[in-house]
Parts: structure tokens; C-alpha cells; sequence
């Protein structure tokens, strides 16, 4: 429902003129997309740069072809993305939870404090040897370093949003004589709801990072097994296409995060 | 006349690991029903202390308050309404509106039936379906108080209720406020630091002494005006702001 529709002609301009402006952005972004493969290309052809280390859109995308093709790149795809999505749902759900009881017990979050700050600090590439010693060399190690990449941020993100709940909201329930459990469910929870969806586009590229560096340490397969594998043989073609099916399928998952909050989020704060 | 609130040498000491800060000393007085009280006292001096004593969101020191004559009242003969609407930007305006007996778990047919006339009665019929953010600051004020009044209380708690809006807004949510209260028949404590929207609203005002809290005085301004606005308009309002604005001064 909009407030009062006052279309003026001045009006009627100005949103033109925006459009405009948003259109022409748009061309230029993909301008230069055009303009960066154009000249990559170029100088690939010329022999300015050799093909051989810097490959070359055309060969990035016969590669590609090729390994849909011959090889079994679907399933590499999958295991990166089963990896991916598990990782992520297990270190949001890990994470929200975990913040609702500190944000519960303050003497809890009192306690816990300084281990979360260690573990924020340290480089959870570090527990590698770990990992692989605790859950061998396969999918489970490489989901289980996406958790303890993405729980902490997720944790620390969604128990800064419930702490920053407005105390005179609060007492207004407490005026209703409210319970505790009444104030984390009429209002916690739903007002922290863009920091949720904050916090899911934070945990989408934390799960990349986990799944990838996991896959880079243990795997025999998924794109990040495919990206080592292809700068120890020197195949630079596999490295770049698999590294863009990366990029598409990390947008991807951005974009439906940012999707799902136009969904849910109705209101202007 | 029956007296609906009464403090009795109400005290309270706030603890913070620097200091204790002495909030309210003996503080006593009274409110009668369907008088429409003011507390009026510098920032910083405690009002919002005494609405949380009453409203049972702290316990007293020492002293008793009382209701119709009984300590231990409930929670729904009560009504407060904070500095800013805090309606819920996530609710729609009905749904804030239930808010209250969501929480007390009374939100039955009747209760919404009620609710809802209230709705219709103060002109947000159409704006029900509405988040917050789509209505003017009055409206939305308007939405607050009918918020606090669902659930039928006997006395409303109104804590510098306009302090954030702007100035004319202001006389126009003060008058709108007051004449619902007044359609309602609600007996009303108000705390404001504006001398000016004390006298306008209320049959008496308590001048308070600040830190720690105790009455300096109290006034019965008698001004002629069926509201706010035309009380504000009368040739003793002025007199009456000098008299208490020179008791706040002291
Ligand atoms: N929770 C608290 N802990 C310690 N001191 C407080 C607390 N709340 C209020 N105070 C102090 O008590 C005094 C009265 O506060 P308050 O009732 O909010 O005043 P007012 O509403 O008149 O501005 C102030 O000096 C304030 O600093
Ligand atoms: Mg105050």
C-alpha cells in the first residue's frame, strides 16, 4: 500500500530521468564486462599474454563445454554445492541458536565471551590436520570446516542484533506483564529479522570459503578439488572455468538470499 | 471521591557499582478517579522512576502504592504509554493494537470486537491493515494510545508521551489524546517536563523537587476551555505558567 500517490509531471520526470540513470548503468556494467573479455581475448590472440598460463575466455568456455561433456563436471558441481548448502544451513541454524541462549543467560554469555573471541581470532585453516585426523579426508571434514568457519560470524552477528533490541520496547511488553519468553517471541526474534537476513549474506560467503578451503585440504573432488588440481598440472583452462562456475554459483545463491528478504521483509525500518 | 492511586512515602534507591543514586524520597500523594493528573519536574529528576514504581516494573525501596486501596493490583488496571509510539514496524496497526492482550492472553472475540471499535471510533478504520511507518506522527500516536486502552485500564500511565514530536503536531496529538482519554473516562497521570502541556491537560499538577524526588507543590489551575487547545488560548494561562514556571525555577 503506498502512502498518497501524487504524480506530478515534475514527478513524472524525475522517476524518468532515475530510470534513465539505472539503465545506463546496467549497459555500462555489462560494457565492461564485454570490454575485459574483449581485451583478454585480444591479447590472448595477439600473444601478448600467453594462453598457456592466462588461458582465455573462448578457451574458458570450450573448457567448460568439455567438462560438462566428457567429463563429470555435474557431479563435481554437486558435491561442491552439497557441501556448500550443508555447511551453511547447519552454521545458520548452529549459530542462531547458540545466540538465543547467550542473549537468554546473560551469566552464559558473560562465560562463553572469551572463548568466542579466540575462536573468532583464530584461523580456522589452522585446524586442518584436525579435522582431517577426526573425520578422515571427504565430505564430512570439508562440511565440517564450513560450520566452524561460519557458525562464529553467524553467532557473533545474530546476538549483536538480539542485544540491540529496544530496551523501551521491552519495558512496554514488560508494562503488559510480559514473560521472558513472551519478549524473545513477540519481539527478539521478529525484530532482528533484517539482521537475519544480514547475517544469511554473510553466511552464504563464509560456506564458499569453508567449502573451497576444505576442498583445497582433503578432497578428491567439487570445484575446489578441480581449481588445486588444475594449477598442479599447469591446466589453467580448468583452473579459470572452474573458478567462474564458482563465481555464477555464488551469485546465484546471494541472489536468492536477497530474494528471500524482499519476500519477507515488508516494512521499512 | 474515591481515590484510585495512592503513594505512601514511596522511596527508591538505584545500585550501580559507582554509586547509589537516591531516585524518590518519601514521596506522597494521591490521584482521585477520572482526575487527570500532572507530575511536571526538570529532566532528570524522576518522573519516569515514579510511572515504573507504579506501573510494578520496579519495586519500591520502601512506601506503598495502592490502588482502589490494595497493594498487590493487576497489571491490567493499568496502561502505559512511552516517549515515542513504539509501535512495532513489523505489525500492521491492528496487529499492534492486539499486542497487549496477545500478551495477556486474552484476545477473544470480544476483546478484538472492542479493539476494533476503538479503531473505527478514532478514525483509523481505514488504516488498519496499515504498518506504521505509512501513518503521520498523530496518527500513530493515536494508534499508541488506543494500544494502551484495549485492554480496558483503569488508570493510564503517560510518560512525556509527545516529547518527540514536533511542535505543532504536538498541540494537536495533545489535544486529541486528552479528549479520548476524557470520551474514555480514564483517570490519567501524565509526566512531562513542559509546563505548558501540564497546564493545558490537567485538573492538578504536582511541581516535583528533584534528586532524590519529593513534591515541592501542588497546583489546581482552574481555566476555562473544554480542551487543551482552547484552555491554551485562555487569558489565565499565562498567569498560571508564571506561577508554576517561577515554583520550577526556585
Ligand atoms: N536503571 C537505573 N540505574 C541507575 N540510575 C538510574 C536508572 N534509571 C534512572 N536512573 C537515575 O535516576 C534519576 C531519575 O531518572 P528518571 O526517572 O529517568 O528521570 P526523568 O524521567 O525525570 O528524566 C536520574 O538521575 C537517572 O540518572
Ligand atoms: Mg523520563
Amino acid at each position: 500500500m503506498k502512502k498518497i500517490a501524487d504524480f506530478s509531471e515534475e514527478h513524472a520526470k524525475y522517476i524518468k530521468r532515475f530510470k534513465k540513470e539505472n539503465a545506463l548503468v546496467t549497459v555500462l556494467r555489462f560494457a565492461l564486462l564485454a570490454l575485459l573479455l574483449g581485451l583478454w581475448e585480444l591479447f590472448a590472440n595477439l600473444g601478448v599474454i600467453d594462453p598457456f598460463i592466462a588461458s582465455s575466455p573462448s578457451r574458458v568456455a570450450t573448457t567448460v563445454r568439455r567438462l560438462f561433456v566428457e567429463d563429470n563436471f555435474l557431479y563435481h558441481i554437486g558435491i561442491t554445492l552439497y557441501e556448500t548448502i550443508l555447511g551453511f544451513l547447519i552454521a545458520v541454524a548452529a549459530g542462531y541458536v547458540l545466540a538465543l541462549a547467550l542473549w537468554w543467560s546473560e551469566r552464559l554469555r558473560r562465560v562463553l565471551e572469551p572463548y568466542i573471541v579466540v575462536l573468532n581470532s583464530l584461523p580456522k585453516i589452522a585446524l586442518g590436520p584436525i579435522i582431517i585426523v577426526w573425520f578422515g579426508s571427504g565430505v564430512k571434514a570439508i562440511v565440517f570446516m564450513a560450520v566452524i568457519i561460519g557458525v562464529i560470524v553467524a553467532l557473533i552477528t545474530m546476538l549483536n542484533g538480539f542485544l540491540a533490541t529496544d530496551k523501551n520496547k521491552i519495558l512496554l511488553l514488560k508494562s503488559f506483564g510480559a514473560s521472558k519468553f513472551q519478549i524473545l517471541k513477540k519481539l527478539v526474534v521478529p525484530g532482528s529479522l533484517p539482521t537475519f537476513i544480514s547475517m544469511l549474506k554473510i553466511s552464504v560467503g563464509m560456506a564458499w570459503i569453508g567449502s573451497i578451503m576444505g576442498e583445497y585440504l582433503v578432497s578428491r573432488a567439487g570445484l575446489g578439488y578441480l581449481i588445486v588440481y588444475g594449477g598442479q598440472v599447469f591446466k589453467l583452462d580448468l583452473v579459470m572455468a572452474s573458478t567462474v562456475v564458482l563465481c555464477a554459483l555464488a551469485t546465484l545463491m546471494y541472489v536468492l538470499v536477497a530474494f528471500l528478504e524482499k519476500k519477507i521483509i515488508k516494512y521499512k525500518n | 471521591m474515591e481515590k484510585l492511586l495512592e503513594l505512601k512515602k514511596v522511596s527508591l534507591t538505584y545500585q550501580t557499582l559507582e554509586n547509589e543514586i537516591r531516585a524518590i524520597e518519601d514521596l506522597s500523594f494521591y490521584c482521585n478517579k477520572g482526575d487527570f493528573l500532572s507530575i511536571i519536574g526538570p529532566s532528570g529528576c524522576g518522573k519516569t522512576t515514579v510511572l515504573s514504581l507504579i506501573a510494578g516494573l520496579l519495586p519500591p525501596t520502601s512506601g506503598e502504592i495502592l490502588i482502589n486501596g490494595k497493594k498487590d493490583y493487576e497489571k491490567n488496571d493499568l496502561g502505559y504509554m512511552l516517549q515515542k509510539d513504539q509501535l512495532f514496524p513489523w505489525r500492521t496497526i491492528e496487529k499492534n493494537v492486539y499486542l497487549p492482550l496477545e500478551i495477556k492472553k486474552s484476545l477473544t472475540k470480544r476483546n478484538k470486537d472492542f479493539a476494533d471499535s476503538l479503531l473505527d471510533k478514532y478514525g483509523l478504520k481505514e488504516f488498519k491493515k496499515n504498518y506504521p511507518d505509512q501513518l503521520s506522527g498523530g496518527m500513530r500516536q493515536r494508534a499508541a494510545l488506543i494500544r494502551t486502552l484495549v485492554s480496558n485500564p483503569k488508570l493510564l500511565l503517560l510518560d512525556e508521551p509527545f516529547s518527540a514530536l514536533d511542535y505543532q503536531t504536538r498541540l494537536s496529538v495533545c489535544d486529541d489524546v486528552y479528549k479520548i482519554i476524557k470520551q474514555e473516562e480514564k483517570t490519567a497521570l501524565l509526566v512531562t517536563h513542559d509546563i505548558s502541556e501540564a497546564i493545558a491537560m490537567s485538573d492538578i499538577i504536582i511541581v516535583l523537587k528533584s534528586r532524590p524526588a519529593k513534591v515541592k507543590c501542588v497546583f489546581v489551575p482552574k481555566i476555562f476551555g473544554e480542551s487543551p487547545l482552547k484552555k491554551r488560548e485562555s487569558k489565565d494561562f499565562g498567569v498560571w505558567f508564571e506561577k508554576i514556571w517561577k515554583e520550577l525555577d526556585k
